[in-house]
């Protein structure tokens, strides 16, 4: 079995959000870049595949140089192989066409994309790759076994869990769930020594085009300051709520 | 030429997310003036969307489209979509919309923008609004594709009535057989769901143990709100996964979200932080839940919910 987990490269949850160059760029000044949190669940995943049913595990992304850090971190929690496709990952569409371009040529069993990114939220990805290649997709994925070809999966939906069968290949979107906060690998110091000698692979760009473009980014307006009511005096609480919010 | 939209159905009845993707719909059918369609499953009453400016509703009755399947659903818009030559198709953002959008964008060929939470700046090209980095900033972006498809932002735009006459056309589709086969659907009746409620409340490690979450579901059921809790409540397994909201969780976007013992770390806020009203009940107030909120008490949650309580359903029966 071979497997693939597509990888983001994301700003650390805590970073500051900020953007340079006339707001059309996100300031990556002091911040510090981490596996995309949905991704890492989708990767522990692969792992688990690779330790209990001997599958092969490839991860792969999108990005310029300063994404490898990220790829030789993957190597270190036991990926066998990366490779990073050298072009700036500006649009989920082109990342997604950039995607199947190298897919099409290693026949994965599995592709386990990330729900959704925590920087650009496209929530696009393996959806978008899952239709270019022609497999079946099951996003916020928070179950997955594989048995001769087989997979039985559930699918988070609004208000309850979905239970699917689908052949493979396939297409999943990874989230919390499909393993545990706890499950996540810390990559010990043999990992790491052995994640330097691992094959990381940079692939020329298939040149796709890109169907949409940031124009600009703005920060929300600041928020007011919060009201303070007392709490010994709940019904002024009720009454802000009923009569100046309008939410109850 | 017309703007169609997914109007998303439940039990025979549009969910209530149906009627902002209409009002979003008819207004960008305004700015470009056109006509707006839309296309809906196994409902019974197909011609109420007329009241959000629908003029036309394909409706498919079919039990093939239940439950659920991205196979079947969007083989469904897709034929529509086409056969109506539709050049902007409107989504909303439930689970199922953002699973089915990427899927239409391939096949329809159009440019896909999720996240969208206004109208269009301009329409030729189109630009759109978006949230990004979890709520924390917005961006701009222009779709280069003469075809497109708009996935507007949970409660961004609002229900706006704009009461129009709309035509039900009974719609066959040919759906093609499932690979992907859905083999049961566990959906706790009864619950209101995050996605769907206008009013979630949410519990964190200040309420110290499993055992005290009566406190959490009394109040949600005062309010007729759905349940949630921060991210180590659900890894303790006090509460379930699919209560877990913020980045690394569901997302949050009603008009009210209270918030009872959390503190507000900043991955937990950028995943409610598109909820209209935040209120925060903590017994420390430095905790950074109080910049985030709307209002405050500063209090011990354990005297503080069950006063809120008793002062709601006073409240609610006056
Ligand atoms: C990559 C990453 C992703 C993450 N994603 C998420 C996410 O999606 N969602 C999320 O929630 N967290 C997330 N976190 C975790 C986040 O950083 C916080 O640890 C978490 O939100 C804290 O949960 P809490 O507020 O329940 O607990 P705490 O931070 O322990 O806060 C408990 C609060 O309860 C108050 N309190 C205590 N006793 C009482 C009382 N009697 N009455 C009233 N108040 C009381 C305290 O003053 C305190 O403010 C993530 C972290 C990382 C690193």
């Amino acid at each position: 079995m071979k497997v693939l987990v597509c990888i983001s490269n994301v700003p650390d949850t805590t970073s500051k959000i900020n953007f340079v160059e006339n707001d059309t760029k996100f300031d990556s000044e002091g911040v510090q870049f981490i596996i995309n949190p949905n991704d890492e669940f989708g990767l522990t995943r692969a792992i688990w595949l690779q330790q209990k049913q001997q599958a092969e595990v490839h991860v792969i992304t999108v990005g310029e140089v300063s994404c490898e850090p990220v790829l030789r971190k993957c190597l270190a929690i036991g990926a066998q192989k990366a490779y990073r496709i050298d072009c700036p990952a500006t649009d989920g569409n082109a990342v997604a066409r950039e995607l199947a371009a190298h897919c099409k040529n290693e026949s994965y069993d599995l592709i386990i994309a990330g729900r959704e990114s925590i920087d650009y939220n496209g929530g696009m990805v393996g959806g978008l790759l899952a239709a270019l290649l022609g497999y079946d997709y099951v996003t916020n994925c928070i179950r997955l076994d594989i048995e001769n070809s087989t997979a039985t999966l559930s699918r988070e939906i609004d208000g309850g869990i979905e239970h699917l069968e689908a052949p493979l290949p396939l297409v999943i979107g990874a989230q919390k769930g499909l393993v545990e906060e706890d499950d996540l690998i810390i990559p010990n110091m043999r990992g790491i020594m052995q994640a330097r000698q691992k094959p990381l692979e940079v692939l020329p760009s298939a040149n796709v085009t890109a169907t949409t473009q940031i124009d600009r980014f703005e920060k929300p307006a600041p928020k007011g300051e919060v009201q303070l009511v007392d709490e010994n005096d709940l019904d002024t609480l009720i009454e802000l709520l009923h009569n100046e919010a309008k939410v109850i | 030429m017309a703007v169609l939209i997914f109007a998303e159905t439940e039990n025979r009845n549009y969910k209530k997310i149906a009627f902002e993707v209409a009002s979003y719909g008819r207004a960008l059918a305004d700015q470009l003036g056109c006509a707006l369609h839309a296309i809906a499953f196994n409902v019974d009453d197909a011609a109420t969307l007329g009241t959000y400016g629908v003029e036309q509703v394909f409706h498919i009755d079919s039990p093939s489209l239940e439950p659920f399947t991205i196979q079947a659903s969007g083989t469904a818009i897709l034929e529509v979509a086409k056969a109506q030559g539709v050049h902007h198709l409107v989504l909303s953002s439930t689970a199922n919309a953002r699973y089915l959008a990427p899927w239409l964008s391939i096949h329809l060929e159009a440019a896909y923008a999720s996240n969208v939470v206004a109208l269009p700046e301009s329409t030729a090209p189109l630009k759109v609004k978006r949230s990004c980095f979890t709520n924390k900033a917005f961006n701009y972006t222009t779709l280069s594709s003469d075809k497109s498809i708009i996935g507007v932002a949970n409660n961004s735009y609002g229900t706006h009535e704009a009461p129009k006459t709309a035509s039900v056309v009974p719609t066959e589709v040919a759906l093609k057989t499932n690979s992907l086969k859905v083999t049961a659907v566990d959906a706790p009746t009864g619950q209101v769901s995050i996605a769907d409620s206008d009013v979630v409340v949410s519990g964190g490690r200040g309420l110290k143990g499993p055992e005290n979450w009566h406190l959490i579901e009394d109040l949600a059921a005062t309010l007729g709100a759905a349940t949630a809790c921060s991210k180590p409540v659900s890894d303790m397994g006090w509460r379930p996964h699919s209560e877990h909201v913020g980045q690394t969780g569901k997302p949050v976007a009603s008009n009210l979200y209270i918030a009872i013992g959390v503190s507000g770390a900043i991955q937990h806020l950028a995943g409610i932080n598109a909820s209209k009203v935040k209120v925060v009940i903590n017994n420390d107030p430095e905790a950074p839940f109080f910049k985030a909120a709307d209002y405050g008490v500063v209090g011990d949650a354990f005297t503080v919910v069950p006063n809120l309580i008793e002062k709601l359903k006073a409240f609610k029966a006056s």
